[in-house]
């Protein structure tokens, strides 16, 4: 498909990418606002929920927390090797940050099982309905992330299209931001 | 859906052809084809929410008579067909025609492009859409029929089949909805940054048409309010489908949360969809005038405002569900000041065609006719806004019929009032004027004898949900029910002379009279490129020396100063 000239222009002084992701997360944030929000006005009202989020591993937590920062960092890197023109040298920080979205998943993915298994399921109470539903959404986010990751380290070991190193940048940035908001509210308030 | 398959099977068969029916219509990237998209899927959806008004609202008249076109309505179907109509109106027929349709086709011509910035991405949003239009319909096929819990979709009647007693009709309900918004979230995106980043050379930000503007501020309005709705649907999805307990009181849940995250999208929404009527207005106002807008920034500023002030209106919905009464005066206090700036709007307007050289061709009857009837809309509104009147009101008629005064002049005169204006630009040819005026006075008239009867009603206590009046004796008099027949009569004549519109519209399409590239003689780019527009708009792409609305400029031969042109 050829690029319009409309791709092109630039009248707010900004490329169009990037632009366009900072909307993306604009939206996203008030996506995660309302469910976060619903979350905190529910907490409030019910104190004993703290004996719930007790059950939950904050060790878990801290380390997918350290994961998901890691991999923030490598992000940056393969952004400062795209900015030199550098494309395979952005790929494999991007195949890295790919790896820390991975580590973070299989840690979930375990202590999900743990804690279906002991009985804390998704309809065991609202504290847990908001668990997994919130990590969950979050979760969706991360793979997607990967995904389209990988599609730009491809085109990127090529030396192609790398100023969406940039923009995947910024969101998988977005991402980790939101698990700030998440690892608190949910392992650490007791 | 299966014909599409059959042509994309076609076009296999010889597809080294440059671009072949598929390519065209289905699988085009140019903004004008998907605005149409948008435009004929919006319409013919507003036909079926046409027909189920006109069924339900027979069964209003004739209880337990089989209504012709349809049969027996009952109880369950009435509440189907109810709840389907209201949202298809607002999500299937206002959204996509007002914002998609008139957004895609008009932006990239009115700030001087030759497309979206993201042209695929802007086939996929139709996509997404087409696909949730066919999961509502998917929605009455299924084991218990179409969801009936209303548009609002309140829990716990929405939550627990065993209320609604539509298992899979709920669900579908709520992920057509949910696909919907992602279809207008990427459609926004697209909408914003194209018109941030590429505007024409020389088009400042007060250079840029009002509908554009519009656009953008609806757009930008619907993304920041419809998030915590898209979280609240997983919620109430969740409730449904794997029984968590989020808006169900017996397990801690909080039944009111809903209908917070629901209007605090629902009622930026109204404004979602007035703002490009309200732009489309301006932009035929002005024209048909032959005058400057009246304080352009004035329109400008006040609708940003607007649109701040819509998000602190919400709870004005809730006045009986139970909140705090020192909120409830909060509500009420700025559900009273936003009808300020859009008084203030309708003066504008006022003040643009007066000393104007007015021209009442069909689309300035359209125009002029929004200003009054959402007047109408706007006035009732303040019973309702006001705390202690609404209790008395809430739920009732009156209800129903102010909504009905906002989202007709918004959904239906604004719709008409762009298509008969920007007709010959997308189509090339003219509609025929007679008929068109003919198909308006029929259509206005009609309206007003359908709703302003529904106010009376309303205030004599009717109730919006009921199915059948018979059972409620004090409801049921002849005089009240005679006042039904009357309404639904009126509706009656108003469908019969739509197939006018419909007519002319798609007549004039192949046969009309050929239309030149600036019929109406008005300033905005679009007018500047060929009727229709070909492929990538402009040649060459146009560059900007002033605003929109330089007409009657003093000193000049023609009364009127397209933007591109450098003297």
């Amino acid at each position: 498909m050829v690029r319009p000239i409309a791709t092109t222009r630039s009248a707010a002084g900004l490329p169009t990418g990037r632009l366009a992701v900072w909307w993306v997360i604009a939206s996203e944030i008030v996506i995660f606002g309302g469910l976060l929000g619903s979350y905190v006005m529910h907490r409030l009202g019910h104190p004993e929920w703290a004996d719930y989020a007790a059950h939950t591993n904050t060790w878990a937590g801290a380390f997918n927390t350290f994961v998901l920062l890691t991999s923030s960092l490598s992000a940056v890197l393969a952004h400062q090797a795209a900015e030199k023109g550098d494309g395979p040298k952005a790929a494999r920080y991007l195949g890295f940050t790919i790896l820390g979205g991975g580590v973070f998943l299989v840690v979930k993915s375990f202590e999900w099982t743990y804690e279906i298994t002991h009985g804390f399921t998704i309809t065991a109470n609202n504290f847990w309905a908001f668990y997994y539903t919130a990590a969950g959404i979050h979760g969706v986010h991360v793979i997607a992330g990967m995904i389209i990751m990988a599609f730009i380290a491809m085109d990127a070991r090529k030396n192609k299209e790398l100023q969406r190193v940039e923009l995947v940048g910024l969101y998988w940035h977005f991402v980790d931001i939101v698990w700030i908001f998440l690892f608190p509210l949910l392992y650490i308030a007791k | 859906m299966a014909e599409s398959t059959a042509h994309a099977h076609d076009e296999h068969a010889h597809g080294h052809h440059e671009e072949g029916w598929f390519q065209k219509y289905f699988w085009s990237t140019d903004h004008k084809m998907i605005g149409k998209q948008y435009l004929f899927t919006g319409l013919f959806l507003g036909v079926v929410g046409a027909y189920f008004a006109y069924v339900f609202r027979m069964q209003q008249a004739f209880p337990g008579k089989p209504v012709p076109g349809y049969g027996l309505v009952t109880g369950a179907d009435y509440n189907a067909l109810i709840t389907s109509h209201g949202s298809i109106m607002i999500f299937w027929l206002a959204m996509p025609v007002l914002i998609a349709a008139f957004g895609n086709f008009l932006i990239p011509l009115m700030i001087g492009c030759d497309d979206m910035v993201f042209p695929r991405l802007n086939r996929l949003s139709y996509q997404i859409f087409l696909l949730s239009a066919i999961v509502l319909a998917a929605s009455f096929f299924v084991q218990g029929g179409a969801f009936g819990g209303a548009w609002t979709s309140y829990p716990p009647l929405s939550a627990k089949e065993e209320y609604n007693l539509t298992p899979l009709g709920s669900s579908l309900w709520l992920l057509a909805v949910a696909l919907e918004f992602v279809a207008f979230l990427l459609g926004g995106i697209n909408f914003v940054t194209t018109v941030m980043n590429s505007r024409a050379p020389g088009m400042k930000a007060f250079d840029i048409p009002i509908v554009i503007w519009m656009i953008v501020i609806a757009s930008i309005l619907f993304m920041a309010s419809v998030g915590p709705l898209i979280a609240g649907a997983v919620m109430l999805l969740f409730d449904q489908t794997i029984g968590t307990g989020f808006f169900d009181p017996a397990r801690g849940g909080d039944p009111v949360l809903w209908q917070h995250l629901f209007w605090f999208f629902g009622h930026p929404e109204v404004y979602v969809v007035l703002l490009p009527a309200l732009g489309i207005v301006a932009e035929i106002i002005t024209t048909f005038s032959r005058k400057k807008l009246f304080a352009y920034r004035t329109v400008l500023y006040t609708s940003i405002a607007t649109g701040v002030l819509s998000f602190f209106v919400w709870a004005h919905h809730q006045f009986v569900a139970g909140i705090d009464p020192r909120m409830a005066n909060v509500f009420t206090v700025t559900t009273v000041l936003i009808s300020v700036p859009i008084a203030e709007m309708c003066f504008v307007y006022i003040a643009t065609l007066y000393g104007g050289q007015i021209r009442f061709t069909v689309p300035m009857l359209w125009a002029l006719a929004f200003i009054g009837e959402f007047l109408i809309g706007g006035v009732t509104g303040i019973y309702l806004g006001a705390s202690g009147t609404d209790i008395y009101f809430h739920d009732t008629y009156f209800v129903l019929a102010h909504f009905h005064y906002t989202f007709f002049p918004i959904a239906i005169i604004g719709t008409f009032a762009g298509l008969t204006y920007w007709y010959p630009k997308m189509f090339g040819t003219y509609m025929n004027e007679g008929w068109g005026k003919v198909h308006f006075w029929v259509t206005i008239l009609s309206f007003n004898a359908v709703f302003l009867p529904l106010f009376v009603l309303g205030a004599a206590g009717d109730h919006r949900r009921i199915f059948d009046y018979t059972n409620f004796p004090e409801l049921a008099s002849p005089e009240m029910q005679a006042v039904r027949v009357f309404a639904t009569l009126a509706l009656v004549v108003m469908i019969l002379v739509q197939p006018i519109f419909a007519v002319n519209f798609f007549y004039n399409m192949f046969r009309g009279k050929k239309a030149p590239a600036n019929p109406w003689n008005a300033n905005t780019l679009e007018w500047q490129a060929p009727s229709p527009p070909g492929h990538g708009n402009f040649h060459p792409l146009p560059e900007v020396y002033r605003g929109p609305y330089e007409y009657s400029v003093p000193g000049r031969d023609e009364d009127y100063w397209p933007q591109n042109s450098p003297k």
